[in-house]
């Protein structure tokens, strides 16, 4: 039996990016809150401790700082007829878990999403005719860029976010990218020194027609005091970015800019090492009463709280809904049900791999976010000749060199042997690629619900993921990795290798952590599992976090757009909700 | 609040343990954290160097063969010393007797079905579980169709022979449901690999031959002054964790 805990105006689920974001604008507003987080407590000194810190075996290859699967796993198929299996290891993405979530060791990429991108069913309904992407399941997220500016600006001074801004208050500014939205003022640190890749990928591209700027990075170029006076160091490029915590204080992590403000506070505590099993909702199924949470030694208990927030990683907030009754389960034969619907992933495999014999790549000086991008042939492209929608955004640089991941060999070199470790020497640093994130669009077939066999230690079921690429998709980035082998030959490397993205969704090889949908925002509660404060159409004191918000997946890393959305929440909450607690938008 | 020292020695008997410990119940460190930072000096977690003598798991038997092997993958030529005397068998060793070894982490509750290959390693072994049965069964087919010879004791063309058609699926050895010989292949080759290319404190990479043969400065920590010398070379030699190549590797 749950031991019953004294009432809390705030229960928060999970405490990296998100969770931390809503703790500290709950408990600015004056509100009790309580984060339960399953995974350890980490700061910066003693877990990302420089002494070790860089380390490839321990974080990058066995990945201490992750959720492994003996906690929680998920099954996979590519389609319904398949049956799904485990992934016995975490391999084509790698989920959070501890203080700080994904926001410790990712790379630091911190875009915001195109304008066009949060309309884009309306977009591109009016620019080609809905016929354009029939068999795509495109919604508009019910919310618009100009409502949102702010939530992204707020979240980059937080962050520190090092970049240029290309668009100002409607003029392009030189040196930014000329597509994004417009922003309502500059970064607040300028771009990162870019490195020999990016500096010849930037003079290719400009050649080639396309308009390169330094990508934003959650790297800080510079010493940076953030919005809540919390001190940041400068990115030293060592190379240990993503999957390692920072131990530079320099990369934007929950952290590094708001845990040392939020964790003083007499209004704020977290229970971590303690998992959530469910929301309990009351008898009429319209609110959320309290969270039964087990700590390691197995007790259990439960946590009254007038809110709660759901703010684990989005695959596992939709696995929440699930557990809990919140929102219907999506039923694909029917096409009815919104939770788990319009999963999308990010469509990766096109590009250009280059060796040269005459250029040295000191790949290993790389911060996780150093690049140089171009966004022509993102999701707001001329697709009027094409026969695809979306986009992939492209670039080319230097996150790290760390060799049991990365070391290179020409096409047919073996493995192994004599003849591997001759050119592996010689290809060592020799090496640059173009490529890049690819959109990845909702279609039927793709969605999230719980397992029918498997199991996690506590006897609930599994998260399910059906899914494969779209049509659609494989053909947007095949055709965008040929212009980047058309910008590549250019640059006269000595050997010339395309990729090319391919149907049959992989789980074992890594591809991104860029996993989105299965409790997406909307304006219709027939189509979406949230409303557009990301407050949930049926249980209305649960609001839920994460890229699972989105309809459809951009060509753009998700989590600057993850944040704003947070921010947007918050603010509804804050502003609205508390004054009259119940739907902030009618059903 | 938590006491952090009490707490971190907890982990690292955790970590250090051979026993395969359900993650959630290894022991109590649910706590709540309010009011100020939870920070005390010292409290970190850094690991501790392999002690390279002796073995822990592998039997000498299963030593002799899996030197062998990694010698053929890493072959000793001018550009570095072969994959045993790299410490890749004692990193492989080391490995297997620890929580990669055990699966400690992964997801192994049944039931157990084939799978596609989209959906990964399927099989009920642990690591160590799919060396010793690998292992065996590579020297049962050695044995049997070379008079009573062991791996190790052919001829190197003729290790590769074999190797390459583990590689290659033309070797199909007795294992076990979800393991195939194939798969046996790609295990040996990617923790090779990882032996030669981590941080020697795991007790491959003996010496920083690895970096040192391809130009990787290892942990070193701050390449500002760097990253705009285009086309040059970083002029200074790998680190590890444990410091510079002197002073710290056991000899003979």
């Amino acid at each position: 039996m749950a031991k019953l805990l004294p009432r809390k105006d705030v229960v928060i689920v999970g405490l990296g990016w998100t969770g931390s974001i809503l703790a500290h604008e709950l408990t600015d507003a004056g509100l009790d809150v309580v984060a339960i987080e399953r995974g350890p407590w980490r700061d910066t000194a003693t877990d990302f401790n420089i002494g070790y810190m860089p380390d490839e075996l321990r974080y990058a290859i066995r990945r201490e700082l992750f959720l492994q699967p003996a906690q929680e796993a998920i099954t996979m198929r590519n389609d319904m007829t398949q049956t799904a299996l485990p992934m016995r290891d975490y391999g084509s993405f790698l989920p959070g878990a501890g203080v700080g979530g994904a926001g410790v060791h990712w790379n630091g990429f911190t875009w915001r999403y195109f304008a066009s991108d949060f309309v884009l069913k309306t977009h591109l309904t009016q620019r080609y005719g809905a016929k354009k992407f029939d068999g795509l399941t495109i919604q508009d997220w019910g919310v618009t860029w100009d409502e949102i500016e702010h939530c992204f600006d707020k979240f980059e001074y937080l962050a520190g976010t090092s970049g240029k801004a290309g668009v100002i208050k409607g003029v392009v500014q030189p040196g930014g990218n000329p597509f994004e939205g417009s922003r309502s003022r500059e970064y607040p640190n300028p771009p990162l020194k870019q490195p020999y890749s990016s500096s010849l990928f930037a003079k290719a591209a400009t050649e080639f027609g396309l308009h390169p700027f330094p990508s934003p990075a959650g790297n800080l170029s510079r010493p940076y005091v953030n919005t809540l006076g919390v001190a940041m160091g400068e990115c030293t490029y060592c190379g240990y970015c993503e999957r390692f915590g920072c131990a530079n204080y320099s990369k934007s992590a929950p952290q590094t800019t708001i845990l040392p403000v939020l964790i003083k506070k007499q209004n704020f505590s977290v229970r971590t090492e303690c998992e959530v099993l469910k929301v309990n909702l009351h008898p009429d199924g319209k609110s959320a009463k309290s969270v039964t949470y087990i700590d390691t030694s197995g007790n259990e208990y439960e946590q009254p709280a007038d809110l709660v927030i759901l703010a684990g990683y989005g695959l596992m907030n939709v696995r929440m809904m699930l557990l809990s009754a919140i929102g219907k389960p999506y039923d694909p034969s029917t096409n009815q049900g919104v939770v788990g619907r319009n999963y999308c992933y990010q469509t990766g495999g096109g590009g250009a791999s280059m060796i040269f014999d005459d250029k040295r790549f000191n790949s290993f000086m790389g911060a996780g976010a150093l690049s140089t991008a171009a966004h022509d042939f993102n999701s707001d492209m001329d697709h009027s000749k094409l026969d695809f929608v979306g986009g992939c955004s492209i670039g080319s640089g230097e996150s790290n060199g760390r060799p049991i991941q990365g070391r290179p060999t020409p096409p047919g070199t073996p493995r192994w042997g004599a003849q591997w470790k001759e050119a592996t020497a010689k290809t060592y640093g020799h090496v640059m690629s173009i490529g890049g994130s690819g959109s990845s669009y909702a279609q039927r077939g793709n969605y999230l619900d719980l397992d029918p066999t498997y199991t996690d230690n506590f006897g609930r079921p599994l998260l399910r993921i059906t899914f494969d690429f779209p049509d659609n998709d494989i053909r947007m980035q095949n055709w965008v990795g040929e212009q980047c082998v058309k910008i590549a030959k250019t640059l006269n490397p000595k050997i010339l290798t395309a990729g090319k993205a391919r149907k049959g969704w992989n789980s074992v090889t890594y591809q991104t952590t860029h996993n989105t949908g299965g409790a997406i925002m909307g304006a219709d509660p027939k189509t979406s599992a949230v409303n557009r404060y990301l407050q949930n159409w049926d249980v209305s004191n649960v609001f839920v976090m994460g890229a699972c918000a989105f309809p459809q997946n951009a060509a753009m890393n998700p989590t600057g757009t993850v944040a704003a959305l947070a921010y947007w929440a918050a603010d509804a909450i804050t502003t609205r909700y508390l004054k009259n607690p119940g739907p902030l938008v009618p059903a | 609040m938590r006491d952090s020292q009490s707490v971190k020695l907890c982990r690292r008997r955790f970590l250090a343990s051979v026993a395969a410990l359900p993650v959630l119940t290894a022991g109590s460190f649910a706590h709540t954290v309010s009011g100020k930072l939870p920070w005390s000096p010292f409290a970190g977690d850094p690991p501790k160097p392999i002690n390279p003598l002796g073995w822990y798991f592998l039997s000498p038997n299963e030593v002799a063969t899996v030197e062998a092997i990694v010698d053929r993958l890493i072959p000793a030529d001018h550009l570095s010393p072969g994959g045993k005397d790299s410490g890749c068998a004692v990193f492989i060793d080391r490995q297997l007797a620890g929580s990669f070894g055990n699966s400690s982490h992964l997801y192994t509750k049944g039931p157990f079905m084939p799978g596609l290959p989209t959906q990964g390693y399927q099989g009920e072994l642990t690591p160590s579980g799919r060396y010793r049965l690998g292992l065996k069964a590579l020297e049962d087919h050695v044995r049997a169709a070379n008079a009573g010879k062991t791996f190790a004791q052919l001829a190197p063309a003729q290790q590769d022979v074999l190797l390459k058609d583990m590689e290659d699926g033309k070797l199909t050895l007795k294992l076990a449901p979800g393991f195939s010989t194939r798969q046996f292949f790609e295990l040996l080759l990617q923790n090779t690999m990882e032996g030669f290319f981590a941080d020697p404190l795991y007790g491959g990479n003996r010496d920083m031959v690895s970096w040192k043969m391809i130009g990787f400065p290892g942990a070193r920590y701050d390449y500002r002054d760097y990253v705009e010398k285009y086309n040059q070379p970083y002029p200074f030699g790998p680190v590890s964790i444990m410091g510079g190549a002197l002073g710290w590797t056991v000899k003979g």
